[in-house]
């Protein structure tokens, strides 16, 4: 077990599943014992040579891995800064969550569990899970607040396609923590078959932690693909959108023990780090948009996939101690990068990963001449009948 | 670097000791009003009330009083209610559509005299925001004797059970049919009031027959501790609740009665079918004994 210490560089949490004062295991008696049995079933697995080995040959072989570094020749003119994009947007499914589902799905396979749940926001992660439960033989059932699955309605499409039952949340805001909610209601009454494949580096210890680790290859390719292209140097800046905040763990995690700046992005109206204070929901301790007496605020994004009022607990971590500093973008700004970098890159990203793009275009000054590695970690597919609707 | 914003500011931190500290010996109110009315060989019965449901709540609380309830389950809503199913998802979203908050709930609280003990049931956030210690000390004032937060396993307890110690506020634990022979006599040590049998893996709510693990932790859990031990979550009817009361000591009645409520049946209503739980249970156990 590693001291709390030496989370401050991404590593281990402390043994009650902390990183610094955040993280813990908030879930009601009935889901304590399957943590233990994952975290027991995690750590066993990730120092399994065979289990790595199974994981990279799919990653590798089945989702297209590794993504390119891609060199942004003419906005780098227009911006006047150095943009590279990690693209994980090329990855089988469209987005970086296939690395994680791939992970989580092998992992339940191990333990015995034939039926995977999952929530999603933009339906990127559901997809991932419902492909990955396709490629195992898995039953696969996706939560999706009924706003979204209106506004994404192309990836409901899909999931059913690839033989997963889409179940629409209709409480509350009827986005992404509704979804949740209804899948970690699932999950307690399934638990003893049924595997909860969480979608982000949040819930409850040890979902954090073993997701983030699912996404440390885009850290890892990264950090090599830097080191070839910038003469064996790190990225002034890295920088990521956040919602929950995975895609920002994978590559944060990548450069934590380096110099480089690190810049999560989150949309102005879900902003829990920058906005949010302290809460517990989804089995965590966190930053949380919350009223006075603790109840959850419905976040207001443009993008589905970032609609979520909590983030991650080590993004709560790396904020409190300075590592990471968070920023906020409008949706105004997101549909300008969104246009923006399919202009000048032929790149239609997603609107999730635009956020960061929107954060470098805003502070292009301050970012001017300097290195910067943004996580492009979905295509704008799914969000074009979206765009068409915003843009005439 | 500054990350700016609310949000990076420390706040006050009464949560961060996750030591358990060992329950006080001493029965508090719950617990002792409890374990009397069972040496006088009644079943216990703790019916399940949404705070703020209606204008007429305080009066049901009442009602299910005077209807023969032992003590009375409080629910102070929650935005995120995960342990609950769609019946008392539902009430927490009309209470709070209607403006209820914790403090106005407590308020009125303060000035019911149900005569039986209150034991509030939230989630852990609505006392961690308002803090640890401020949230026991509120309760206490309104004259609650214990609280029930669902989502607060063994392992994160220990900061509330603290302050909740400190205020006299007994700490409902749940025990859980999934849990390990191992980890049932921890939860028992901890419980104050009565152990929390859940009856079922699942959520809160009706069911059409009574789930075969209600009588199976029942039996586990009085083989181990000799607090109260009340089955709730899928006990909907009289006949459910004698049936589990073979083993367990008695039952919480929740989404059944909210049902009613959400229905328009009122106070009366409410009287009505917490008086034929009632009923039954004393015959059921007459019968028996």
């Amino acid at each position: 077990m590693s001291s709390p210490g030496e989370a401050s560089f991404m590593g281990e949490p402390s043994s009650d599943g902390r990183f610094g004062e955040f993280g813990g295991r908030f879930v009601p008696e009935t889901l304590v014992p399957a943590c233990h049995e994952l975290e027991v079933a995690f750590r066993a697995a990730w120092s399994d040579p065979g289990f790595r080995t199974e994981l990279d040959d799919l990653l590798r072989d089945y989702a297209g891995r590794p993504s390119p570094l891609t060199e942004c020749h003419r906005l780098n003119e227009v911006l006047g800064l150095r943009l590279l994009l990690k693209r994980e947007d090329l990855n089988h499914t469209g987005s970086h969550k296939i690395n994680n589902v791939l992970g989580q799905a092998l992992l339940a396979r191990r333990m015995g569990k034939t039926r995977l749940v999952a929530e999603t926001g933009a339906g990127q992660h559901g997809v991932a899970a419902a492909t990955a439960a396709a490629l195992l033989g898995m039953d696969c059932m996706v939560y999706m607040g009924e706003v979204d699955m209106a506004r994404q309605s192309l990836n409901v499409f899909r999931m059913r396609l690839l033989g997963a039952e889409v179940v629409p949340a209709v409480s509350g805001s009827r986005t992404l923590k509704d979804a949740v909610n209804e899948a970690m209601r699932d999950w307690v009454a399934t638990v003893g078959n049924t595997h909860y494949c969480l979608g982000s580096v949040m819930g409850p210890h040890p979902y954090p932690w073993m997701v983030r680790e699912f996404h440390r290859v885009i850290g890892i390719e990264s950090r090599a693909q830097c080191a070839a292209l910038l003469d064996g140097a790190v990225p002034d800046v890295v920088t990521a959108c956040v919602g929950g905040g995975s895609n920002a763990a994978g590559i944060f995690s990548g450069f934590a023990d380096t110099s480089a700046e690190l810049v999560g992005v989150e949309p102005a109206g879900g902003a829990a780090v920058r906005r949010g204070v302290p809460g517990v929901v989804h089995g965590m301790r966190s930053y949380l948009m919350q009223d006075e007496y603790g109840q959850v605020l419905e976040a207001q994004s443009i993008s589905a996939g970032l609609d979520y009022p909590g983030v991650g607990p080590e993004h709560s971590h790396l904020a409190s101690i300075g590592r990471a500093r968070y920023e906020t973008v409008t949706d105004a700004e997101v549909i300008d990068a969104f246009q923006l970098l399919s202009r000048m890159e032929g790149i239609i990203p997603a609107l999730e990963p635009a956020h960061a793009l929107a954060w470098v275009s805003r502070a292009r000054e301050e970012l001017a001449g300097r290195t910067v590695l943004l996580n492009l970690s979905g295509r704008g597919d799914k969000d074009v009948a979206q765009m068409m609707e915003i843009l005439g | 670097m500054s990350s700016g914003g609310t949000g990076t500011v420390s706040v006050g931190t009464d949560d961060l000791d996750l030591s358990i500290p060992d329950a006080p010996q001493e029965p508090g109110a719950l617990e002792s009003v409890l374990r009397e009315a069972r040496a006088a060989g009644r079943k216990l019965l703790v019916p399940y009330v949404t705070g703020g449901l209606g204008s007429d709540w305080a009066e049901v609380v009442r009602a299910v009083a005077d209807a023969g309830a032992d003590a009375i389950e409080i629910g102070v809503p929650f935005s995120d209610p995960v342990m609950d199913g769609p019946v008392i998802q539902a009430a927490s979203e009309q209470a709070l559509a209607g403006g209820a908050t914790p403090v106005s709930i407590l308020d009125e609280l303060a000035r019911v005299d149900a005569g039986v003990p209150l034991a509030v049931m939230t989630y852990y956030n609505i006392a961690f925001r308002t803090g640890l210690e401020r949230f026991a000390r509120s309760l206490a004032a309104s004259g609650v004797a214990a609280a029930i937060l669902p989502d607060l396993p063994l392992e994160e307890c220990g900061p509330w059970a603290r302050a909740a110690d400190a205020a006299g506020v007994e700490t409902v634990l749940l025990a859980a049919p999934t849990a390990p022979d191992d980890r049932l006599p921890r939860v028992c040590a901890r419980a104050r009031g009565f152990v929390y049998a859940v009856g079922l893996v699942g959520v809160t709510g009706e069911r059409n027959s009574l789930a075969a693990s209600s009588l199976v932790i029942a039996k586990r859990l009085k083989a181990v501790t000799d607090k109260p031990v009340l089955v709730g979550v899928g006990v909907s009817s009289p006949a459910q609740a004698v049936e589990v009361c073979q083993e367990a000591d008695g039952v919480v009645i929740g989404s059944a009665l909210i049902r009613r409520l959400l229905d328009g049946e009122g106070p009366l209503g409410a009287a009505a079918f917490i008086g034929s739980v009632r009923a039954a249970l004393d015959a059921g156990w007459a019968t028996r004994r």
